[in-house]
């Protein structure tokens, strides 16, 4: 109506910091680099590099006799991985590894589907608590915990003996290959405490990728004819694959490198990742350190690679 | 002959909020019914009562003549077409459209053969090997047709489905949905808040508000005679006038709607059964095939009028914003207006057929 405007009086009065945001907006390749260049440099130089670094020590040359190491290239140590006592390592961690991502997606997925389908607002927050509590708490403590629990005389023996399961727990603790002395000594107990340290960790992306799913498509099921079973056969678990797939990653390599757990409950014997502490620690042998760290990273590719011609990703 | 979808009293209460309040309809086998209503009116509600997805919290609900409360959907002979597609996005397009045929346990080479023709009554041969995410929103829309239909039920059940198309397609959408159940010969339940798709597709439409049925009727009796004040204004535009200008034009204390495409300027003399009104016209909107034009009456009411720009030279060209101006119409044209429905509107003839 009668107004003019003078629009160009903020133009003319700028501050450094708005001229440089103004380039920054202007060429948002410049942002990008900025932004990216320092974890980059972490992850390129730091990370990477000195996994490359450990890595190529696995070419150096361990003395026994003088207990010294060389710079002088060998397979050697490599090809000590596959020596009975150290294939040994690997077979009883890789075996324990996929027990429990099995183990922890069966235990984890009906916690997951109620928190994802059946709660909302204050139940919800309840159970992201109650999941995640256990992870504020220091790990070794946890571990420490269970070999409390689990041991002869326990919390855990008392309620089987209460429950008149001590024979059924006899027969377990007797079976080979899971079983053991004492709870606290037993492949099986050693399971135990695997499932129960990680499953947060399964429990999360599960949660997360049934969070994802439009109920709407249960709807669908259902009104095409699917009983509830099928539903869950052909839909729900079907899309939740990605999530269990993500889930048993953490699992599958956290228990692959878990160093402390199988030296404070199991039987003895060493573990991928105790067998990597005790070279380069008690022996101070680097280079077989360094190729037993190889072993995880091998396994978890071929894993991945696995889960992939699954089509777990397929969904994503 | 038992009806398609018959419901009796029905209630939906969510909490304290009566979702759907005693609603009784009578949808006829072979009908395209739709229902009609603002959001949050009950229609969808209503939908999802018939599919099984809710079930009544009082009433009674026939599927072709068989009680379905306490039935689950995947016990109901009917299908859907949701909203938002809620096509499987792990399977293919073919697998999306046998999956009813997987889960009823028909053989493999058979339910291959049906979701082909099925694809192929949606003109989307030839696309069975994508997924879903390779597809536009209309090639999604006619595979969640293809789908629902494969399963040849006898209600089809449609949510919204062409709420995200664009009009092009939408409209292209509504002939042949329309074509098809003419075809099929399968009584198709249309909710949708769009009036202009509820008149042009369906038989009989069913006008929601507020939990409540306001009116069932054909589409020209709901535009030509709207039972009540709601639908007059929610089923094309009307002139609503109530009160001492009501008294004055119509002789008569109760409310009236005219539309705008019935009211014309004034010229020559008025016939002896027109009636008269005065006032400035005070906007001026043209859109294409007609013109709209707002009058301010001189009891300060607006009136809208609508012309067609049916001749080559534009005869509203010639009227101004300011101007005082004359309008009339015949008496014929008003329809007087109830602001509640009468009791029992749910037993209105079926008088498409």
């Amino acid at each position: 109506m009668g107004q003019t405007f003078t629009g160009s009086a903020p133009m003319q009065r700028q501050s450094p910091l708005r001229h440089f945001s103004n380039l920054l907006y202007r060429r948002p390749n410049l942002y990008l680099s900025l932004l990216l260049i320092p974890p980059l440099l972490w992850f390129g130089a730091i990370y990477l590099g000195s996994l490359l670094g450990l890595l190529w020590q696995g070419f150096y040359t361990f003395d026994d006799f003088s207990m010294t190491v060389t710079p002088d290239l060998t397979l050697a140590n490599f090809g000590a991985l596959f020596n009975p006592a150290n294939f040994d390592v690997i077979r009883r961690t890789l075996t324990m590894a996929v027990a429990v991502s099995i183990a922890s997606a069966i235990v984890a997925f009906p916690i997951a589907y109620y928190m994802a389908r059946y709660t909302t607002g204050k139940t919800k927050a309840f159970f992201y608590i109650a999941v995640m509590m256990p992870m504020w708490a220091s790990y070794i403590v946890k571990a420490y915990a269970w070999t409390l629990l689990l041991a002869k005389g326990g919390v855990a023996q008392w309620f089987v003996q209460h429950l008149g399961l001590a024979p059924v727990l006899q027969w377990l603790l007797s079976a080979p290959g899971i079983g053991g002395s004492t709870l606290s000594t037993s492949h099986l107990g050693r399971f135990m405490v695997f499932v129960y340290i990680w499953l947060p960790f399964m429990i999360l992306p599960i949660q997360a990728s049934l969070e994802r799913l439009p109920p709407s498509l249960l709807h669908a099921s259902a009104d095409l004819g699917a009983t509830p079973r099928q539903t869950f056969m052909q839909v729900i678990l079907p899309l939740s694959v990605p999530g269990i797939a993500a889930g048993s990653i953490f699992t599958f390599s956290l228990t692959l490198g878990d160093f402390i757990v199988p030296q404070l409950v199991g039987p003895p014997g060493y573990f991928i990742g105790s067998m990597v502490y005790a070279q380069q620690g008690a022996i101070g042998n680097m280079p077989m350190a360094a190729a037993f760290t190889l072993v995880p990273i091998v396994l978890i590719a071929i894993y991945l690679a696995i889960v992939k011609r699954l089509g777990a990703f397929d969904a994503l | 002959m038992t009806h398609a979808v018959q419901f009796t009293h029905v209630s939906r209460l969510f909490g304290e909020v009566k979702a759907v309040d005693r609603v009784s309809i009578d949808i006829e086998d072979g009908e395209f019914f739709s229902m009609l209503g603002p959001s949050g009116s009950g229609k969808t509600t209503c939908l999802r009562l018939i599919a099984g997805f809710e079930q009544p919290s009082a009433g009674s609900i026939r599927i072709h003549g068989q009680e379905a409360a306490g039935l689950p959907p995947y016990q109901r002979d009917v299908n859907t077409v949701f909203q938002d597609y809620a096509l499987f996005p792990h399977m293919n397009v073919r697998d999306n459209v046998a999956y009813g045929l997987k889960v009823k346990g028909v053989g493999k080479a058979e339910r291959i053969k049906r979701a082909d023709e099925a694809l192929s009554m949606v003109a989307l041969e030839g696309y069975g090997a994508r997924k879903p995410v390779q597809l536009s929103g209309g090639q999604r829309q006619r595979v969640a047709l293809a789908r629902a239909l494969v399963n040849r039920p006898r209600v089809l059940l449609l949510d919204e489905p062409l709420g995200a198309l664009d009009l092009k397609l939408r409209e292209q959408m509504q002939s042949e949905l329309k074509k098809l159940q003419r075809q099929l010969g399968i009584t198709f339940i249309f909710v949708t808040h769009d009036q202009t798709e509820a008149l042009s597709m369906s038989d009989r439409v069913a006008v929601f508000n507020k939990g409540r049925i306001e009116q069932v009727d054909t589409p020209r009796n709901l535009y030509m005679k709207p039972a009540t004040t709601f639908v007059a204004e929610f089923v094309g535009t009307s002139n609503v006038v109530r009160g001492e200008l009501a008294q004055a034009l119509s002789g008569n204390p109760d409310a009236f709607s005219i539309r705008p495409e019935h009211i014309r300027f004034a010229e020559g003399v008025a016939a002896s059964r027109d009636v008269e009104v005065s006032g400035v016209l005070h906007d001026i909107q043209y859109q294409g095939s007609a013109t709209r034009y707002e009058v301010k009456l001189d009891s300060g009411q607006t009136l809208t009028v609508s012309q067609a720009n049916s001749q080559w030279l534009d005869t509203g060209a010639h009227h101004q914003a300011g101007q005082r101006v004359t309008v009339r119409w015949a008496r014929e044209a008003m329809i007087a207006l109830h602001d509640a429905p009468r009791e029992s509107p749910e037993i209105a003839p079926c008088e498409a057929h």
